[in-house]
């Protein structure tokens, strides 16, 4: 389980990197945190001829814009996110769900923008990008262009991203008021990937009526999946636990997951139905 | 005895080294000039090699040999045939062993077909995937029914079917039995494939001296005695000329016997070709197909009994997958036959076991070693009579136990050690009575519903089991005083982190009235002790332990002898402690053991004739036959009945392994033998696709379980003392791990009363992807 052969560069500045990236095109890839790259080029399934380490080009920042919403830099650790303040105010989601992303040692190098760029549909976090509607901003040497994270995952490990782009940062719109969020999830030990993870976002008006709902799940099929149609059933409701029951329903019948060694894909439809419904209730309280 | 040891919860002699890092491990020895192996390993289950292309790799810089099966020239054998099957009448037995590396056909994947030896293991890597390996895909035998059909493809094209073994014992009648019964039993059960996955890896590290003419060999085995004898045969050199060192192993469980893996067989011999040391670290994508495995059994069982739950008899039959070769016999299979009995009075038994050949990984003993599968089938089977019977299952279970009065208890049957199957000692009830009482069965009922009434679903598990330990033939032990006063104790066995070097020190303190820090124990390195078999079988306490027993009483007369001399008094007066010997009531006349030493070893004059210098000892030990542990396991679990989530509540160990030489090293094994066990029980397995591709090669998909998953657990003992050694131990080695699958499916079926929706569970590993199918069948 040692890597191939790879060239390794790890240039100063975006513009340095972009400019290897075009250079090298698809025989490149980008190495941020390295937590899921790194251990895929010892098993030898990953060969890059050539690796362009991001760890030195800044990318960092998080920040909490006045309105709400939050920007983050593609190579912010998932533990700064953890950890941030203005994050866990303004969209607790994040925190509630990063605290399922593996164990803390991964988290500590792990980087958001890496984990959005490899686009594995079992992870949480693209998941939590559609539930938040997130607008991802990638740049190349060409220039800059924002894509909506429900168009930025197109398959398995598989994302918008031009041989010569690279994911610079994800801006997070302010959640209205009276929006609850919830993050749920079913794996077989703490910090393994879930057999089914469901984000559920609902927003209420001042009478309590559901005025916007978001349901996001990973590990639902090939990309994170969103249920549109259960979203859109509970728009108009007063959510009662029927109108719950009744998205969860559908949010069953929406994904399409594929199974794996640990989980069946009937006995993962069932378990998107059953913590859609957990996690609805969970976020029906905190839109209160 | 001035003061004990034995019994005494010492912490661990070796611990200081391992938790800083100081403790040498095979990967830690590095020599001038080192070169690093790497292996092409089949990626088929069952294919022929039509080519070999080594040019390539040959040709890159870094590479110093690529050597294929005919490069090896004589060297190329079958393995050795490590256990001969006993004799048990009219049985079949077909042995086919590994070979060092794969020739005209591959048999399982990860079967090594090419060895790369280069600068680094990077340049080895890189040169495995520049060989060109040609193959003819063939339909791989996978399956175990299957295997039987007369048109299954065969693993072995020189053998009729792919039958390796076939094997019946009976005790008493069992058809009479089954006339006479008033309840027939009858299931089938299934328990799949796991891996041990060790922390440590396997490893070797072979270095030549030739000046020396000497070849050194670390490896990271529990036999190291046998792989010195069995190198030094393979390589035409004298004993003498081979050291085989197994220093600090990171876990055993049974894979790390004496296999004369491939890779084990390999390396020495490339480095003795090359006259340059090489290392091997197997990488753990290489441990999930190229060490051993263990499990795969279907059992069709039948428990007949009267109408009163006394058991009449069991008839049982099994296969059992061997994997590709069967180096190891039948030692597993015949476990499983022989453990099937557990603790109870059971009049008439008829088991026969096929063993067969699948283009899998080689089987061979895993902790547990085929114990578990008996105990699943017949716990499982008294859990269905109890419900048939209308008895509580603790009571069916107690209605069977063999009594304190019937030991030694014959089964009749012949063990994996080749004896009649015989329980030593034992006293069962009080066992499964201690149980009972520390989960709370009695109040249990009224807990199950008080918590239903909330909505949430307990269930609670008591299972009983036996584990066979202690197993012949023999170990030795030499025990000597230093000058220094410390003391040196050596032995032949193996060492990965079992406490021997704390356990064997606690038995030789007990008769030198030293302190247990005071004892340096070495283990595993045959230049310093080379008699032995190895650390298997739960046996180094009770046979190691008993040889060190022996060869302390031997050095302690000696101390006496001298200081009788020294003082000019009667041994009877003397007191040996605190490290020196003094005479009773007289404290100022002492001498320390230091000082005995150097008398027992004089520099000038004359000794007496037939006067064995220094005060040393070596004493052998084998017993006439296993000792049996014995123990019960029970636990109280919550399950979501929507998720199939578990989460365990409580969880008592009740254990008997005879006289307790440690009972924190003891409560270690034990918790860690129930940690295996759960992994088994509720996360592991192995998923294989059809045409015998393994799915989870990694510990990102094979799921060990984690700290977060075992329990918190009450272990409690009992103490029977085995009348079949000088300590009264028994061993404790694997019992943790026994039990636990046949518990989690009691208890799972009482929490989701699976039973009274005509729901059973009859098969381990379980996952909760795996339970919510067998719920909902209809899903």
């Amino acid at each position: 389980m040692k890597p191939a052969p790879f060239d390794w560069h790890a240039p100063d500045s975006v513009a340095e990197a972009l400019a290897l990236k075009a250079q090298h095109g698809e025989a490149a890839r980008f190495l941020a945190g390295g937590q899921s790259l790194v251990p895929a080029m010892n098993f030898r399934v990953s060969q890059p001829a050539v690796l362009v380490d991001l760890n030195r080009v800044g990318l960092e920042a998080i920040e909490a814009g006045t309105d709400g919403s939050l920007t983050i830099g593609a190579m912010a650790r998932y533990v700064a996110i953890e950890r941030h303040a203005g994050a866990a105010g303004s969209h607790p989601i994040l925190t509630e769900a990063l605290r399922e992303v593996a164990h803390p040692q991964i988290r500590n190098r792990g980087t958001l923008g890496g984990n959005l760029s490899h686009a594995d549909p079992a992870s949480e976090m693209p998941a939590v990008m559609l539930a938040l509607n997130a607008r991802l901003r990638l740049r190349s040497a060409r220039g800059m262009r924002e894509v909506a994270a429900a168009d930025f995952f197109v398959g398995p490990l598989t994302t918008a991203l031009a041989a010569d782009e690279m994911l610079e940062a994800i801006h997070l719109p302010a959640l209205p008021a009276r929006t609850g969020t919830a993050w749920l999830e079913i794996a077989r030990r703490r910090g393994d990937y879930a057999m089914m993870g469901v984000a559920a976002v609902i927003s209420r008006d001042a009478a309590g009526r559901c005025i916007g709902a978001r349901i996001a799940c990973c590990s639902a099929g090939p990309t994170p999946m969103a249920a549109p149609l259960a979203a859109a059933a509970l728009v108009g409701t007063m959510l009662s636990d029927a109108d719950l029951d009744a998205a969860a329903e559908a949010v069953r019948k929406e994904v399409a997951p594929t199974g794996s060694v640990q989980a069946s894909p009937a006995y993962q439809r069932h378990l998107a139905g059953v913590i859609a419904q957990r996690a609805l209730l969970m976020a029906r309280e905190r839109a209160a | 005895m001035e003061t004990r040891q034995i019994g005494r919860p010492v912490t661990r002699n070796e611990d200081p080294r391992l938790l800083t890092g100081r403790a040498l491990f095979v990967d830690d020895v590095e020599l001038p000039g080192l070169l690093h192996a790497a292996f092409l390993r089949s990626p088929h289950a069952r294919a022929r090699i039509l080519s070999i292309d080594t040019a390539a790799a040959k040709a890159r810089a870094g590479v110093v040999a690529v050597i294929t099966a005919e490069d090896l020239g004589d060297y190329w054998q079958p393995g050795p045939l490590l256990v001969p099957p006993p004799p048990i009448k009219g049985m079949t037995f077909r042995q086919r062993c590994q070979v060092p590396l794969a020739k005209g056909e591959v048999r399982h994947v990860g079967e090594p077909v090419v060895m790369v030896v280069a600068e680094s293991r990077y340049v080895a890597e890189d040169a495995v995937g520049d060989i060109e390996v040609e193959y003819e895909a063939l339909p791989p035998v996978i399956a175990l029914e299957a295997a039987l059909s007369p048109e299954s493809p065969r693993v072995h094209a020189d053998l009729p079917d792919n039958i390796a073994a076939e094997v019946r014992q009976t005790k008493g009648d069992y058809a009479a039995a089954r006339a006479k019964a008033a309840h027939i039993i009858r299931r089938r059960f299934t328990y799949d494939r796991g891996a041990s996955n060790p922390m440590e890896t396997r490893g070797i590290v072979a270095d030549w001296d030739h000046k020396a003419e000497k070849l050194t060999v670390w490896d990271t085995t529990q036999a190291p005695v046998f792989i010195r004898n069995g190198l030094a045969a393979m390589l035409g050199l004298s004993e003498r000329q081979v050291r085989v060192v197994a220093p600090f192993i990171g876990g055993g469980f049974g894979p790390k016997m004496m296999m004369f893996y491939p890779e084990e067989v390999l390396v020495p011999w490339i480095a003795l070709r090359l006259d340059r040391p090489v290392k091997w670290i197997e990488d753990r994508l290489e441990h999930f197909c190229a060490t051993t495995q263990e499990r795969s059994q279907i059992h069709e069982a039948e428990l007949a009994l009267d109408g009163a739950g006394k058991i009449l008899g069991v008839r049982d039959a099994f296969l059992m997958d061997t994997g590709a070769y069967n180096p190891y016999g039948l030692t597993v299979p015949l476990n499983s036959q022989c453990t099937l009995l557990n603790c109870y009075d059971v009049p008439a038994y008829d088991s026969t076991f096929r063993a067969i050949y699948t283009n899998r990984t080689l089987v061979t003993p895993y902790r547990g070693a085929g114990r578990q599968h008996g105990i699943f089938v017949m716990e499982r089977l008294l859990d269905a009579a109890a419900r048939e019977l209308g008895l509580d299952r603790a009571e069916i279970r107690r209605r069977n136990l063999i009594p304190a009065s019937a030991f030694p208890y014959h089964n009749e049957v012949i063990y994996q050690d080749f004896a009649p199957l015989t329980y030593d000692s034992g006293n069962y009830a009080p066992i499964l009575d201690k149980a009972l009482d520390a989960i709370g069965h009695a109040g249990f009922a009224a807990e199950k519903a008080a918590a239903r009434a909330e909505g949430r679903h307990l269930g609670l598990g008591i299972v009983c089991y036996v584990e066979g330990t202690g197993i012949g033939p023999y170990e030795g032990a030499r025990v000597r005083v230093q000058a220094s006063g410390k003391v040196t104790m050596a032995t032949g066995v193996g060492t990965q982190g079992q406490g021997h070097f704390t356990a064997f020190a606690q038995v030789v303190a007990e008769q030198l009235g030293v302190d247990v820090r005071d004892v340096e124990v070495t283990t595993g390195d045959t230049d310093v002790f080379d008699w032995g078999a190895g650390t298997f079988a739960s046996r180094g306490a009770v046979v190691t332990g008993s040889a060190a027993h022996g060869a302390a009483v031997e050095v302690r007369a000696k101390i006496l002898r001298t200081a009788a001399e020294h003082f000019e008094c009667a041994e009877a007066d003397l007191v040996v402690e605190g490290g020196a010997v003094s005479l009773a009531g007289v404290p100022e006349k002492r001498i320390t053991l230091g000082a005995l030493a150097g008398l027992a070893n004089p520099m000038r004059g004359a000794v007496k004739p037939g006067t064995v210098p220094g005060l040393e000892a070596t004493s052998y030990f084998g017993p006439q036959m296993g000792a049996t542990a014995a123990g019960a396991h029970a636990m109280v679990i919550e399950v979501d009945p929507r998720t199939m989530q578990i989460r365990v509540l409580r969880y008592v160990v009740v254990h008997d392994c005879g006289t307790v030489l440690n009972p924190l090293i003891l409560a270690g094994q034990v918790q860690g033998g129930v940690a295996q066990g759960i992994g088994n029980a509720f996360f592991e397995q192995l998923a294989w696709t059809e045409d015998g591709q393994l799915l989870n090669a990694s510990l990102a998909d094979y799921l060990l379980p984690t700290a977060l998953d075992v329990p918190r657990m009450d272990v409690l003992h009992t103490e029977t003392p085995s009348p079949l050694n000088p300590l009264g131990t028994k061993g404790a080695g694997e019992g943790g791990a026994i039990p636990v699958g046949a518990l989690y499916a009691q208890a799972i079926e009482d929490a989701l009363d699976l039973p009274a929706r005509g729901i059973e569970i009859a098969e381990i590993p379980l996952s909760p992807s795996r339970l919510w199918e067998i719920c909902n069948p209809s899903a």
